[in-house]
């Protein structure tokens, strides 16, 4: 029996009829349109469909649709301001922290959960916390480098809005 | 991979949650993070017809401190017990394992109520849960029971869970002071399942062992105690001669098995080394 869904995903309603064994992430891609989210392994291993759920980076090819009913999404796409790159997007890019760029949106994604728990996380602390992630090409050394130049600009960013109080690990 | 088709429902309340898995029988599984279930359904080596998902039922995710245990609600996450400041005070050896289960990811969804149905021998919790004594509370059509961890992993993927039971806390007897615990797990790479993994936690007093559990990780069909090795610890006075007599005994009464990660006689290597490791950090004796 079909379901009837809602969600928020990048601050965008959006609500259809699914099957309940339809995959999240087949929905971003398919029904939301939104196809920046990849699939690479579709077994939970390689971390390509890594999207925020509630504020929880999510693998979304091993969440079906309708768990995610109610909830507010974000992927790669909502991570932009207009014009703007998000600070780890543009990293990524001055770092060449991508080669063929499959993984590179839930790259993206899992680094930013990392830096939201750990806004100044260690060389070792970087690649733990993108266990989760594999990149064909094998490109973690650059990966690393545009995680720590990111942490870098965020934490000057957090500085300037908030001179009086020093940032701390968000852990939500 | 796109699983079988199933009919889904995501009651607000365990006696609803029940009422369902009672009308839908055997066809009917529960759904709580997903992140074993999924997988599964996805090869379809499981093929349900009908999924009943806890994840909406409120007041299941909690970790309190009791008089005399701490208690976890079945949905709390890995991640909320990684990051939990009670466990890694009261419960080391727990916020251990929790840290090293799988990737950000998987711990942000997978639920220890879904880790210990699900009775994985190779899992990380079970293991925990067994060396803990924990004991697990179970709802079904015939009112709450509590059921040891002892008696609980039964077999491979099989808990002593009836079909329409659904587990709703966990509770662990709250370690004495002088009581430390590490979980101590060893994988190719960091986001892998264990090879073998060792659970210790020992009670000291005046410089002897008055109590010591070792729960091993897949070092058979179930997550096992080193019952041997904890027998020759227990009553002894702190020593490094004592602490590797007793870690050589790990092994003795279990199957390891035979797979692409190892043979049984490099799982029984494993677990004396890690159990010397663990007993080593926990009691400082080196
Ligand atoms: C990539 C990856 C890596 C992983 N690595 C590890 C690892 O290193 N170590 C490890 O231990 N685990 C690992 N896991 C498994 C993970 O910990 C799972 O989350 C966990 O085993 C199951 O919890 P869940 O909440 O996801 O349960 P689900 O998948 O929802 O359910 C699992 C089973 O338990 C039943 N069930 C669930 N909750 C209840 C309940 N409250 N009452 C009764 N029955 C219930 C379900 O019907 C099902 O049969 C990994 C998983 C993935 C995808
Ligand atoms: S596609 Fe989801 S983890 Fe690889
Ligand atoms: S850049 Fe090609 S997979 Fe990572």
């Amino acid at each position: 029996m079909r379901q009837r869904v809602s969600m928020t995903i990048n601050g965008t309603n959006y609500e259809h009829e699914v099957e309940p064994r339809l995959l999240l992430v087949h929905y971003i891609r398919e029904q939301a349109g939104l196809t920046g989210t990849h699939v690479g392994c579709d077994t939970s291993n390689c971390g390509a469909c890594t999207i925020e759920m509630d504020g929880h980076s999510v693998k979304a090819c091993t969440v079906f649709a309708v768990q995610a009913n109610g909830s507010q999404l974000l992927t790669i796409e909502g991570l932009a301001q207009g014009t703007q790159l998000h600070p780890l997007q543009q990293a990524f890019w001055d770092e060449h922290g991508l080669q063929c760029g499959y993984c590179t949106p839930g790259m993206i994604m899992a680094a930013r959960q990392l830096l939201a728990r750990n806004p100044d996380p260690t060389e070792k602390e970087i690649r733990m916390g993108i266990e989760g992630n594999l990149c064909r090409c094998t490109g973690y050394h650059n990966i690393v480098k545009a995680i720590q130049a990111a942490a870098k600009v965020m934490g000057e960013g957090a500085e300037r809005k908030a001179p009086a109080t020093a940032p701390s690990a968000r852990r939500d | 991979m796109i699983p079988a088709a199933f009919d889904y429902v995501a009651p607000r309340s365990l006696p609803e949650a029940v009422a369902d898995l009672v009308k839908h029988g055997s066809e009917a599984k529960v759904l709580a993070g997903g992140h074993s279930l999924i997988p599964l359904m996805k090869l379809r080596l499981s093929t349900p017809s009908f999924l009943v998902d806890i994840g909406r039922i409120q007041d299941l995710s909690y970790i309190r401190e009791a008089d005399s245990h701490i208690a976890l609600g079945a949905l709390t996450t890995h991640h909320e017990i990684e990051f939990s400041e009670l466990v890694k005070a009261r419960l080391p050896l727990l916020q251990q394992a929790a840290a090293q289960i799988g990737d950000a990811q998987v711990r942000n969804r997978g639920t220890i109520g879904g880790a210990a149905a699900h009775a994985d021998p190779n899992g990380d919790f079970p293991t925990c849960l067994l060396a803990l004594d924990a004991e697990l509370i179970a709802v079904g059509p015939r009112g709450e029971r509590s059921i040891k961890a002892q008696d609980f992993f039964v077999d491979t993927f099989t808990s002593a869970l009836e079909p329409a039971e659904i587990l709703r806390e966990i509770r662990i007897p709250r370690p004495p002071s002088a009581s430390s615990g590490t979980y101590l797990k060893f994988s190719r790479r960091s986001q892998d399942w264990a090879i073998v993994a060792v659970a210790a936690q020992v009670s000291l007093r005046e410089g002897r062992v008055e109590r010591v559990a070792i729960g091993l990780t897949g070092m058979g069909p179930r997550p096992l105690r080193a019952a041997a090795a904890e027998r020759a610890l227990t009553g002894k006075a702190v020593a490094p001669d004592a602490l590797r007599e007793a870690s050589a005994q790990a092994a003795d009464g279990t199957q390891p098995p035979e797979d692409l990660n190892g043979s049984p006689e490099y799982r029984r290597h494993l677990a004396a080394v890690l159990t010397r490791r663990a007993l080593e950090a926990i009691t400082g004796s080196k």
